[in-house]
């Protein structure tokens, strides 16, 4: 097969894929959660929010507490320790919350979400449910979506308040800086709508993109051990980038002045 | 059953908890108290330098924040950069028709803000006055300025 025809089979196959998810997620949505789809959706939201709970918190605190130091060792030689506040805070709300708590999400939720469709579909569980005359989209896809979609801008809100509490904890507490001040530059430098709204806003774009992503993989998987171990990777690498990508269109769109 | 309603359970406080969360960022981070919907006296100044003045910054009396910055605008007939606060109306009834508003800096490079001082004159400012006695912001480039051409003469 010469080059050319391999680039144009390659270019092909990945429109071709970006179509069928986007048939895919829109059929997904159709179907709004019913009486029952709630307790379905309930069971999602608590394995993919509530247990990614720790290790958001735990990445959160750290980066908080490294964001604090680091600002710390840069702003004293300025003689400006007293903007730490501002600085842990906005740099918390506007990037790194979202970015990081997505990035994390595909790690542990979106890599779950695809194995756990793609075994679903090796096992041929789910066209056995279409044979009973279960619609998999609504049994299994869209109790799975919308708990990504819902939980992801929660635990962004997790990250951001524990990041800013590890900030407090090495810059007030063990570096010294005034409390009042951190709190004092902190509250007149963040806007509500404009900052912490952003990140929010962000965060649900990165949530419905990821768990899209992870969803899509498994269900589109060739169903073999190695389709699903490589559908798994896909996940986690489109994922991950698709987050970097869009971080840096939606901040220029949402802070770049034009 | 049993289960499931611990799962609910665990759910329902995820929700929450991140509720709250978002509560904290909006009161304790970004600064928005309750009692700010009572800053509804609006008082306009005109400056000739407002050097580094922003939207949303604080506006004092005696050290006290008493409002904040809604407005800047360049005044089209004076050209003059026009300013307006929104202040606590038991405050702004307080301020006499002679007040004066200066432009001040926290620290030596802090961050810019208004004080307030209120004069003797009887009558009183009115809801969406001006304060006519301002003094403008004090720039440090301009003060080295005349520093070096007093040094050379």
């Amino acid at each position: 097969m010469s080059p050319l025809t391999s680039l144009g089979q390659k270019t092909l196959d990945a429109l071709e894929s970006l179509g069928r998810s986007a048939i895919f997620l829109a059929q997904a949505l159709c179907h709004l959660p019913r009486a029952e789809g709630v307790r379905l959706w309930l069971r999602q939201m608590y394995f993919v929010g509530v247990m990614s709970l720790p290790i958001v918190a735990v990445s959160g605190l750290f980066i908080g507490m490294v964001i604090a130091l680091q600002g710390y060792l840069v702003l004293s030689g300025f003689g400006a320790d007293e903007a730490l506040g501002q600085m842990v805070a906005l740099s918390l709300l506007r990037e790194l919350a979202p970015v990081v708590t997505a990035l994390l999400f595909a790690g542990r939720a979106g890599s779950a979400l695809t194995a756990e469709i793609g075994l679903m579909k090796a096992t041929e569980q789910l066209s056995s449910m279409e044979m009973i005359g279960v619609d998999p989209l609504r049994r299994v896809i869209s109790p799975r979506l919308w708990a990504g979609f819902v939980s992801m801008p929660i635990l962004t809100v997790f990250f951001s308040v524990i990041g800013i509490a590890g900030g407090y904890l090495v810059g007030v507490d063990w570096l010294g800086v005034d409390q009042g001040s951190f709190w004092g530059n902190m509250q007149s430098s963040v806007v509500f709508m404009d900052d912490v709204m952003n990140g929010m806003l962000k965060s649900v774009v990165f949530g419905v993109v990821v768990t899209w992503i992870a969803v899509f993989q498994g269900y589109d998987l060739v169903p073999t051990s190695e389709g699903i171990s490589r559908a798994t990777t896909r996940t986690v690498v489109f994922g991950s980038l698709a987050v970097l990508g869009l971080d840096f269109i939606l901040t220029a769109l949402m802070f770049g002045e034009f | 059953m049993k289960r499931s309603k611990w799962l609910e359970t665990g759910v329902g406080a995820f929700v929450l908890a991140g509720f709250l969360g978002l509560v904290f960022l909006g009161l304790q981070v970004s600064g928005l108290a309750p009692g700010q919907a009572e800053q509804n006296f609006t008082v306009h100044a005109n400056f000739s330098n407002i050097g580094g003045l922003k939207e949303r910054s604080r506006v004092t009396m005696a050290g006290v924040t008493v409002g904040r910055i809604t407005d800047i605008e360049l005044d089209p007939q004076w050209l003059e950069g026009r300013i307006t606060m929104k202040i606590d109306s038991d405050v702004g009834e307080k301020l006499s028709e002679d007040s004066t508003a200066s432009i001040l800096t926290a620290g030596l490079l802090g961050e810019k803000y208004i004080g307030l001082s209120t004069g003797g004159a009887p009558e009183m400012i009115k809801d969406g006055g001006t304060i006519r006695d301002t003094q403008s912001a004090l720039v440090l480039e301009e003060l080295i300025q005349q520093f070096v051409s007093n040094m050379s003469k």
